[in-house]
């Protein structure tokens, strides 16, 4: 088997939190990510999905090393690059590209499309002088738009426009890995289909390995080819995505499986739903052992011992739930 | 951004769409403000006419008449004359000129400075920022008379030194927004977007951080630049500031003040020539933070 592109080792990444205006002091600690281990393998793509604030968006912040990891490592290529310096990681950089939630707020607004794509292409030396225009229209009629939009600034663009600019620039860099944090989240739902299959399209002809974060179950099984779902900064069920999807084995993922509607007003009636009572815990006080015990309908007073690991359930599934088999 | 221009012939020829920058934007909203567009003029045939000032000085800014005195203004003199006799009108035209180059020139010096400053402190972050913003808060702390005084004292009056000590004081502010700007700008997910493609860090700094803090700042600057000039003519008012029988406005002010009851003129046209460039520039200024506001503006 082949080396995993991305390996991701009890990665940890905790945030102090300080009150008090003159002597600070240490109030908690949010652990919004806290001890994942995820791989990628090459040209594979994962789904990672967890309701808002489950620290998805922090996991991929903390791979690209937006935020620094408080524990446990990250390998890329074989190399562990939580622990690099950052001049020698920037030569890693651009094979290791992220896309942005909101394309409203991920392109310089002072600068044309034709400057945002030319620039990466510039600094690292992929292109120069006449290639460079060559390069920006490729990559542009390669996201599906016309190159005569090249000295068009990001506010003339819609919100889907916008988003093809963010893939051109990060598929620039030619990247062997690209993370999407929520990439269609911010847009409207007809867009979000025309950038799922242009990220589909891309990845095919790009040979792209793909870590695609969303809040939506839906939307990540149609893309990916397994699926991580995580709970209050942890994995709590891990699988092939159509075994994810079909037959969830953890109760959380059952809820957020059975919380989808489905287009058949019959079956729509009758379908099965796991209901979920109160708010998710907050990551700066976690409650003890499982994380989801206090929304659970399964839940036991053995939960509250042990934090359970993710355990084989299956071909490649695994679930991190302490009452698999009676469930 | 001209770059990259040249070889648009060599590829298949597309009629590239030119687009509307921000700045475009801002300077359509700017002319539907007339108060500002007016200022704007005003401003722009002030510079014109200290431009042109020695060709268009009736007078040598020089040249007594001492068997005349100060008269009232009249056909030969057009603003009346001074206690030496020397044509008024020939000494606004000349002390507009020290004094729009002492507000320019000090705006310039606190614009480069405070923007360098305030955009590295405010990017780099932690400890040099800490380092560097207390080394301003020891700058204002410093108050400025005695500052400007001490200069004087040592290095003798003249007006460069005025420049050195007026934009020596400004640029803090200037440095204060900056960084200000810079710090909430950096936590922008376009700004993160630098970072993961890895680009340096001066690149960063020059095309992605000051660009888009540049509206306050220019806003800022167009109100720098009239409490400079009024800052110059309370120095020369002291006597600190530009000599005779160099002229600028605030020491016509000055003299003027002295005189006021017996020769309103000799404080009026003066008074008058400060006046306008002051409210051009701060209805400008009001104007331009309108128009720069990317709130108002379509993101």
């Amino acid at each position: 088997m082949t080396r995993p592109l991305l390996e991701l080792r009890a990665l940890r990444v905790h945030f102090p939190v300080y009150s008090g205006l003159i002597r600070r002091r240490l109030a908690g600690t949010v652990r919004a990510v806290d001890g994942v281990s995820l791989d990628v393998a090459p040209g594979e793509t994962v789904g990672l999905v967890g309701e808002s604030g489950c620290g998805k968006s922090t996991l991929a912040r903390a791979v690209v090393r937006l935020v620094p990891c408080t524990g446990g490592t990250v390998s890329f290529e074989g190399r562990e690059i939580s622990a690099m310096r950052e001049p020698a990681f920037r030569a890693l950089r651009p094979r290791l590209q992220l896309i942005f939630q909101d394309p409203y707020a991920s392109l310089n607004p002072r600068m044309t499309v034709f400057d945002a794509l030319a620039e990466p292409l510039r600094v690292h030396g992929l292109a120069d002088g006449r290639d460079v225009r060559r390069r920006v229209s490729d990559l542009m009629e390669l996201v599906g738009l016309a190159p005569r939009f090249m000295r068009k600034y990001p506010h003339e663009f819609s919100g889907g426009q916008r988003q093809r600019i963010a893939i051109a620039r990060a598929l620039a860099l030619e990247p062997r890995l690209v993370i999407a944090d929520e990439p269609v989240s911010a847009l409207d739902v007809s867009v979000q289909a025309q950038i799922l299959n242009l990220i589909a399209r891309l990845r095919e002809q790009m040979g792209l390995t793909l870590l695609f974060i969303a809040h939506d179950l839906s939307v990540v099984h149609y893309l990916s080819h397994r699926i991580a779902v995580m709970y209050l900064g942890r994995l709590v069920e891990l699988g092939p995505a159509s075994e994810v999807f079909y037959r969830p084995r953890h109760p959380y993922t059952r809820a957020l499986i059975s919380a989808i509607p489905v287009p058949d007003p019959v079956k729509e009636k009758t379908r099965q739903r796991v209901a979920l009572h109160d708010e998710p815990a907050s990551a700066l006080n976690p409650p003890s052992g499982c994380a989801f015990r206090p929304r659970c309908p399964w839940a036991e007073p053995r939960c509250a011992e042990i934090v359970p690991p993710l355990e084989s359930c299956g071909e490649g599934h695994q679930a991190a739930c302490i009452r698999l088999e009676d469930i | 951004m001209s770059e990259a221009r040249g070889p648009e012939s060599s590829v298949e020829p597309i009629a590239v769409e030119r687009g509307a920058s921000l700045w475009r934007d801002a300077l359509v909203r700017l002319r539907k403000n007339h108060l500002a567009a007016a200022g704007l003029v005003a401003l722009f045939a002030l510079l014109v006419v200290s431009l042109l000032t020695p060709w268009i000085a009736p007078y040598g800014y020089e040249d007594q008449d001492l068997a005349l005195g100060a008269v009232p203004p009249s056909g030969a003199h057009w603003f009346g004359t001074d206690l030496l006799g020397r044509d008024l009108f020939t000494r606004v035209l000349y002390g507009g000129r020290i004094s729009l180059l002492v507000g320019f020139a000090a705006t310039g010096v606190s614009l480069c400075v405070g923007v360098l400053y305030g955009a590295c402190a405010g990017y780099l972050g932690g400890r040099t920022d800490a380092l560097m913003m207390r080394f301003v808060d020891i700058l204002y702390s410093l108050p400025f008379v005695i500052f400007v005084i001490i200069l004087t004292v040592y290095f003798g009056r003249n007006i460069v030194l005025l420049f050195m000590a007026i934009g020596a004081v400004e640029w803090l502010t200037m440095a204060r927004i900056v960084r200000g700007q810079v710090m909430s700008l950096r936590q922008k997910e376009f700004i993160e977007a630098t970072t993961v493609m890895g680009l340096p860090r001066h690149r960063v700094l020059l095309w992605h951080l000051i660009p888009n803090t540049l509206g306050p700042i220019i806003v800022y600057a167009t109100l720098t630049v009239p409490r400079v000039m009024l800052m110059e003519a309370f120095l020369s008012y002291l006597g600190l500031g530009v000599q005779a029988p160099m002229s600028s406005w605030g020491l016509l002010i000055n003299e003027g003040v002295q005189t006021m009851e017996n020769r309103p003129w000799m404080l009026i046209f003066p008074s008058l020539a400060l006046s306008i460039t002051l409210f051009s520039l701060n209805f400008l200024g009001d104007g331009l933070r309108d128009a720069l506001d990317v709130r108002a503006s379509k993101d």
